[in-house]
């Protein structure tokens, strides 16, 4: 019986070399990552283990993300401690705010993640790292705290989800809504316990961007963990990046999966999911007219410079409406400079929209953009959780960049192939 | 053994983003997160729940972010179980982490409502309603150790020294 890319994987970082699906083995993963939320209780749990500190240093990267750069006296606290733990143990890779971003975005900016990689986070979202031919697998912080104790943790090798991507995308169709379909076909636990592999033709019409918005949200289906097969943009970005530990995995023809899907770009539309769950993805054109108060461009999901690009084709020469609040924030500090060299930036600005340093900021109702009582926002984040993104009765729209963008035009969700802007 | 232990009954696919809002994820402390258990879809949850009680909830117990907070949260409440006909891994792994038992029985999930009284054997992942008996299945090994050695900190400290014990002997 042939492996799947994620059975090769598990077997590279197991001692034995040994990893099937349904097996419980150890793993080292080649990354372990925390961020100020996550981390404080992982580095107090660490001093519990009685432990001398993280086995491998090296192999720790701490991001301040979430509360960063942080909003009061506690959240700073959280961040000095992160600090001082990596002072502590020589850590090289600390990130903070003007020279990091938000972990999963940074990661592969950074090296620390390419082909054949795995990486254990403190942070569900840690599975973007599939859009690069890796691993990333979620866990709390007691789970990450052992992991840097002992350099390996144990896991269940998922079985797989095969998941053939064929065809071209039409206009303003992106990777936000190749997972937004995906989660609306097969349920918020459709892939529990199980890993998505994505693959087939129609990859190469999605760039490394577009690739990490569908890798983000696959735990958003239950996922433990995804991979995308490796092509050329993906070892391109890897060694412009400087990824060079492990060899890329492919999977066998005789692969074993769990279940097969195909998904056919030629006939996807774009999608909006509707307030509480992600999976309530719903053509854009049964929402048009839908009021909101909010716009938010950003998060580890849909912060990249594709996704500030397609916002900034909308509003270009345009204004935000009275109506609204547009709140947009580059994923990283890098993504930021890149906007700013394009001039991006200035675009937002004169459009109306406020633009935030990079930071997890409002996604998960943190700070930088909060929703009051009854307030409705549209995101291109990963979750509209009841009062995911403030108050208990606010509410939040899934979408792609496009289709936020078009909304902060009219106060209202609106189709953005009225524009013409491609 | 816990007698009579008040039901607190919730649907399917309850996320941790309303079991403990992300506003709250600079807090750390139990006494501080207990205060805000499950404030996203029952505000008035800790006004109500008692040491001892426990939480029976459909499917996906547990689903979305990886904040160890809300198992925290819920057993800092005064929560001596959590009875789901699913959870979402990473919760379920962060509970039996922290020691939150957590258990999944979609009988009992079926038979119970909001306010009912139920025995719980924690040892055994029993429970008992009225005259019905409810029981669940042995937890893997590698669970079961981390449960006996009271959540995985206590675990890995004995597995450290194992480890070096074990450097050191060769």
């Amino acid at each position: 019986m042939g492996q799947t890319m994620t059975e090769k994987l598990y077997a590279a970082h197991t001692a034995t070399g040994v990893a099937k699906a349904g097996d419980i083995v150890m793993v080292a993963p080649d990354v372990v990552l925390i961020n100020d939320v996550s981390g404080t209780i992982t580095i107090e749990q660490l001093e519990c283990m009685q432990v001398p500190g993280p086995r491998y240093p090296e192999r720790v990267v701490l991001v301040a993300d979430h509360f960063s750069p942080a909003k009061d006296v506690i959240s700073a606290e959280s961040i000095r401690l992160l600090r001082r733990f990596g002072r502590q143990f020589g850590i090289e890779h600390y990130y903070d705010a003007g020279n990091g971003g938000i972990e999963h975005t940074l990661l592969p900016e950074i090296g620390m993640i390419g082909p054949g990689g795995i990486v254990f986070g403190a942070d569900s979202h840690t599975c973007t790292a599939g859009a690069f031919n890796a691993s990333g697998m979620g866990f709390g912080s007691t789970d990450l705290a052992a992991a840097m104790a002992l350099g390996e943790l144990w896991v269940k090798v998922p079985e797989s989800m095969r998941v053939e991507i064929v065809g071209s995308p039409r206009p303003y169709v992106t990777g936000k809504d190749i997972i937004l379909s995906l989660i609306a076909a097969i349920g918020s636990d459709g892939a529990a316990n199980l890993s998505i592999e994505f693959g087939g033709p129609g990859l190469c019409h999605l760039n490394v961007d577009e690739r990490m918005a569908v890798a983000n949200m696959a735990v958003e289906a239950g996922a433990e963990t995804c991979v995308f097969e490796a092509d050329e943009q993906v070892h391109a970005f890897a060694a412009e990046h400087g990824w060079q530990q492990r060899s890329a995995v492919a999977p066998d023809p005789d692969a074993s999966y769990r279940s097969t899907r195909v998904i056919d770009l030629n006939t996807l539309e774009p999608l909006v999911a509707v307030p509480p769950s992600p999976a309530n993805g719903t053509v854009l054109s049964k929402l048009i007219g839908t009021k909101v108060d909010q716009v938010y461009i950003g998060n580890c999901s849909n912060g990249t410079i594709t996704d500030l690009r397609q916002a900034a084709s909308v509003l270009r020469g345009r204004k935000v409406s009275r109506e609204v609040r547009v709140v947009i924030v580059p994923a990283t500090n890098a993504i930021y400079r890149q906007a700013a060299a394009e001039g991006l930036l200035e675009v937002f600005a004169a459009a109306g929209a406020a633009v935030s340093l990079p930071t997890c900021g409002a996604c998960f109702g943190g700070h930088m953009g909060v929703l009051a009582e009854g307030e409705t926002a549209i995101a291109t984040t990963n979750r509209n959780f009841k009062g995911r993104m403030g108050h208990r009765d606010s509410r939040v729209y899934l979408a792609n960049a496009w289709v936020a963008a078009t909304a902060a035009l009219k106060g209202e969700i609106a189709d953005p192939s009225m524009l013409a802007v491609i | 053994m816990i007698t009579s232990a008040c039901v607190h009954r919730y649907g399917d696919n309850v996320d941790t983003d309303t079991i403990l809002p992300g506003r709250y994820l600079t807090l750390r402390r139990p006494e501080d997160l207990a205060g805000h258990c499950m404030e996203g879809l029952d505000p008035d949850f800790v006004r109500r729940v008692k040491a001892g009680d426990i939480i029976v909830a459909g499917r996906n117990f547990g689903s979305g972010s990886s904040r160890e907070h809300a198992p925290l949260a819920i057993r800092a409440a005064g929560i001596s179980c959590v009875v789901a006909t699913s959870f979402a891994r990473i919760f379920y792994r962060n509970a039996i982490n922290i020691g939150l038992p957590v258990f999944e029985c979609p009988e009992l999930v079926a038979a119970v409502r909001s306010g009912d009284r139920v025995d719980v054997d924690l040892v055994e992942g029993a429970f008992t309603l009225g005259a019905t008996r409810f029981e669940t299945p042995p937890l893997p090994a590698v669970i079961q150790s981390i449960v006996d050695a009271q959540g995985l900190v206590p675990f890995i400290a004995r597995e450290f020294k194992r480890r070096a014990a074990d450097g050191a002997n060769r």
